[in-house]
């Protein structure tokens, strides 16, 4: 018999996971050098879904400059807008009343489980675990269904505003959002049952991705990619906003910065999420939901036709916008992808002169080459599942 | 602010001022010594910066003569201590140095600055356009281009209209 075991000639094949690719979670493309099945060099291509909102929001006043948030994470729109709205209101000086701060936590924290919901959904898919995402999406319906009672809206909510929240939530919406929060822990109970201790997914994420807490923290990363790197890096411990230093919760870390710890730990900030919560409807307090500061905030409506100085604010306000004290102002939030910031520069005028987004996801996706190199083509899914980033926020 | 004594005491040429603004203190210096000041701030104990939280550009076009500004976004995770260094560069020489030796992080931020500002930045390991086309001429954020876009369209949408008008003629067979 001859002897086959002469070597082969091979050399490296270029593909190009492109725009349109169920597993690459929007359009990301990413151009892989393969040496047979491992991955020699990585290259990611974004902007695909680029819309110019930071050029947008310098023709805007800084009210209609909101919607334009919504969309950058259109997945847990309620923590952009937050975030936006408490850097306009460093920026400007005021001070949201304690009810609204509340409620505005509460949304936040309902975002956040609602984006881990996909999270979780979308990355064992991707791996192979077809069934947790359809369950799961069972209580992101709850989720929505309770925003659409609120604010009328599911996805792009525009909810939180400047100086306060839109409207007061009604009884019913906090029975109902009682219900979710104790029936909750439960159905994660179900969704680990399924994924955590299974051998088959520890194989997959155990030991792939693996980062150490100093190049984390050289590369920008932030949230949940962070702290599984065992840093114990969060907003709303380090800074707190809104009605975080008025509940209790903790911050699960992980260790070894591999994809399974960064899984543990998303699905620990689940838990916490649900809470916080808890303890937001138990300490609701009552009074008014907008502060009471009408140079910068529009008057309530019924006031409008009745008061010719209610008016004159509302027709200045709309058309030319608060006047602002000129300065810089930078503030992070802690959105469920990482930190999100906004960098206003402000010349005085009603509309910002500089807008800027600071978005996780962009940093995130940028460490994709560095995961990415030395491992197999069924890890580059892993990673970038765990990662964790939405496009519409990196690309802004 | 105890971080600003230190490096006003050691980079007093390169500050050209220093405001404080609703409790976040921001430096402006000048571009020449922007790396040796970041590895500074970045090993130096009492203030180790290890976490470069953004880098961005501003165009002050009109408003100021050095027309571009970089601007850093640093944070101390040990101390927990913020600060904002905007480094001032012109339009005619319209480079800095890039940080990326200091921060690896800071790679992409670099590239969109380059590509939304055109502020180019020397030594860095990779600088081209990222968010935009790679063929798009023009740098978008700066305050003289329009809004709704330049007025000759992009090729490679053109030859996206081009491609489909094929298939708008459609043959009936029977």
């Amino acid at each position: 018999m001859e002897d086959t075991e002469g070597t082969f000639e091979t050399k490296e094949l270029t593909i190009s996971m492109g725009p349109q690719h169920p597993a690459t979670h929007g359009v990301l493309r990413l151009v892989l050098d393969l040496d047979g099945e491992s991955v020699v060099k990585c290259t990611p291509y974004v902007g695909y879904l680029h819309r110019g909102v930071e050029k947008l929001g310098e023709n805007r006043t800084y009210l209609a400059a909101l919607p334009l948030t919504d969309r950058l994470d259109y997945i847990s729109s309620m923590n952009n807008n937050v975030g936006y709205v408490n850097a306009v209101e460093k920026l400007f000086g005021i001070e949201a009343p304690e009810r609204a701060k509340f409620i505005r936590t509460m949304v936040a924290e309902m975002g956040r489980i609602s984006s881990h919901i996909i999270w979780l959904g979308t990355h064992v898919l991707d791996i192979g675990a077809t069934t947790p995402f359809l369950y799961a999406f069972r209580e992101r319906e709850r989720i929505l269904d309770l925003f659409e009672m609120v604010c009328g809206a599911r996805l792009t909510v525009s909810y939180p505003r400047i100086g306060g929240v839109k409207n007061d939530i009604s009884q019913e919406f906090l029975d109902e959002l009682y219900d979710f929060v104790l029936d909750f822990p439960s159905k994660m109970d179900d969704y680990e049952t399924l994924v955590t201790e299974n051998r088959i997914w520890k194989e997959r994420t155990v030991g792939i991705g693996v980062i150490s807490a100093e190049e984390a923290i050289n590369w920008g990363l932030t949230g949940g990619t962070l702290r599984g790197s065992g840093v114990n890096y969060d907003v709303r411990k380090y800074a707190p906003y809104d009605a975080y230093d008025k509940v209790e919760f903790d911050v699960p870390v992980g260790q070894k910065g591999d994809c399974y710890d960064r899984y543990v730990v998303r699905i620990g900030e689940m838990r916490q999420a649900n809470r916080i919560i808890k303890q937001c409807i138990e300490k609701l307090p009552p009074g008014p939901v907008m502060a009471d500061a009408p140079k910068y905030t529009l008057p309530p409506k019924e006031m409008i036709l009745k008061d010719m100085e209610h008016l004159i604010h509302q027709f200045v306000l709309i058309t030319k916008g608060p006047s602002v004290p000129e300065g810089e102002v930078y503030m992070g939030t802690e959105v469920p992808k990482g930190e999100l910031g906004f960098y206003f520069v402000s010349d005085g005028t009603g509309k910002p002169y500089r807008m800027r987004v600071r978005a996780p996801s962009f940093v995130h996706a940028s460490v994709l080459p560095r995961l990415c190199q030395g491992g197999l083509v069924a890890d580059v899914i892993a990673n970038i599942g765990t990662i964790d980033i939405v496009l519409g926020e990196c690309d802004r | 602010m105890e971080p600003l004594q230190v490096i006003r005491e050691e980079f007093t040429d390169d500050i050209i001022s220093v405001v404080e603004f609703r409790g976040q203190v921001s430096i402006t210096i000048r571009r020449d010594h922007v790396l040796d000041m970041s590895r500074f701030l970045h090993d130096e104990p009492g203030l180790y910066f290890n976490y470069l939280l953004d880098l961005c550009g501003v165009d002050y076009l009109g408003k100021r003569k050095p027309r571009f500004e970089v601007v850093y976004h640093l944070y101390s995770l040990k101390y927990r201590h913020m600060i904002r260094l905007k480094a001032q560069v012109p339009e005619d020489d319209c480079t800095i140095q890039s940080v990326t030796p200091v921060w690896v992080g800071a790679d992409w931020h670099e590239r969109e600055a380059f590509d939304m500002y055109g502020i180019a930045f020397k030594g860095h390991p990779d600088l081209r356009r990222i968010l935009m086309p790679e063929d798009w001429e023009g740098h978008p954020l700066r305050k003289d281009y329009p809004v709704k876009g330049p007025e000759k369209e992009w090729s490679g949408f053109i030859d996206v209209l081009d491609r489909s008008k094929r298939f708008r003629e459609f043959e009936w067979h029977e």
